[in-house]
C-alpha cells in the first residue's frame, strides 16, 4: 500500500498541540489512554502486531503495526473487513509528531481504498490527490463554464 | 465506522480510473463544453472510442450531452466528484473529533 501511496484518496488532520511529543506518544501507544481518545483495543508498540479497535457501536477494525519510532512515528493498518465491497475498507493510518516551539505538531494521516478501489486506480498513472485537487482549482474559478458544486 | 464507500463511489472510481476518460473529463473542465469532434481531433484516438468513454463519462454523471443538428455537445459536470469529497470529509471530522478528545486527556494527563 505504501508503494502506490500517491494513488489512494487520503486525508490528513494536523494539529498543532500544547504538549511534548512523549507525552502525545503514551497517549498514542498506551491501550488505557488510546481507549480514552479513540477506542478500545488491545494495541502494543511492536512491530508487527496485530490488534483490534472496537467502537462503541460494535464494530471492529483489524490493524497490525507497520511502523514503531518512539515519540515520533506510529504507523498502522486500519481495515474493515466486509463482505459487500462498497464497505470494505483497507486503509493505514500513520501519526507523526514533530516538536514545535513547547508542543507538538501532530499529524495524522488515513490513506486507502476499499478493494474495489484499488483495482480501478491500478491503472491509474497520476495521483488521485492531485487530480482531485487540480479539478476542485479548476471548479472553483469564477469563469468556470459548467454548473458550481 | 460509518465511512462505506458506496455504488456512486464505485462508479465514480471507475469511470474516472482510466487515464484517457480522466483527460477528456479533465479538458471539459477546463476548456467547456466541446463536441465529440472537437475531442477527438486531440485525443489521439478514433471518433467511437471516444464516444464509449464519453458514455461511460455521462453514466457516472461526470459529463452532461446535448444534441444540436448533427452534433453532440458534451459539458463537465464536476458536482458529480462531490461524494468523493464528502468521503474525505467525514472522515476528516471522524479525526478532528477524536483530537479534540486527546486533547482533554492530554489535560488530564500528568506530565
Amino acid at each position: 500500500m505504501t508503494d502506490t501511496a500517491n494513488e489512494t484518496l487520503s486525508v490528513v488532520v494536523e494539529r498543532d498541540i500544547p504538549h511534548a511529543p512523549e507525552k502525545i506518544w503514551r497517549a498514542l501507544t498506551q491501550p488505557h489512554l488510546i481507549e480514552e481518545w479513540l477506542m478500545k483495543n488491545d494495541f502494543q508498540p511492536r512491530l508487527g502486531h496485530r490488534f483490534s479497535l472496537r467502537d462503541e457501536w460494535g464494530g471492529v477494525l483489524d490493524c497490525e503495526v507497520l511502523a514503531v519510532e518512539p515519540n515520533r512515528t506510529l504507523s498502522y493498518t486500519w481495515n474493515f473487513a466486509h463482505d459487500d465491497p462498497a464497505f470494505d475498507l483497507r486503509s493505514v493510518v500513520t501519526f507523526t509528531l514533530t516538536p514545535k516551539g513547547a508542543g507538538t505538531h501532530l499529524r495524522m494521516e488515513q490513506a486507502g481504498f476499499g478493494p474495489e478501489q484499488k483495482q480501478a486506480i491500478g491503472g491509474a498513472r497520476h495521483g488521485w490527490q492531485q487530480f482531485l485537487a487540480k479539478l476542485e482549482r479548476v471548479a472553483e474559478r469564477p469563469d468556470f463554464p459548467g454548473e458550481t458544486m | 465506522m460509518g465511512f462505506a464507500m458506496s455504488d456512486t463511489h464505485d462508479v465514480l472510481f471507475r469511470s474516472l480510473a482510466d487515464p484517457t476518460r480522466r483527460a477528456l473529463f479533465e479538458r471539459l473542465c477546463r476548456e467547456g463544453e466541446k463536441t465529440v469532434g472537437t475531442l477527438t481531433a486531440q485525443a489521439g484516438i478514433s471518433q467511437p472510442a471516444v464516444s464509449k468513454h464519453l458514455g461511460i463519462l455521462k453514466q457516472a454523471g461526470l459529463v452532461l450531452d446535448r444534441h444540436e443538428g448533427r452534433q453532440t455537445h458534451y459539458s463537465a459536470r464536476p458536482a458529480a466528484l462531490s461524494p468523493l469529497a464528502e468521503w474525505t470529509r467525514q472522515m476528516a471530522g471522524f479525526w478532528e473529533a477524536r483530537f479534540d478528545q486527546l486533547e482533554d486527556l492530554l489535560k488530564r494527563m500528568d506530565q
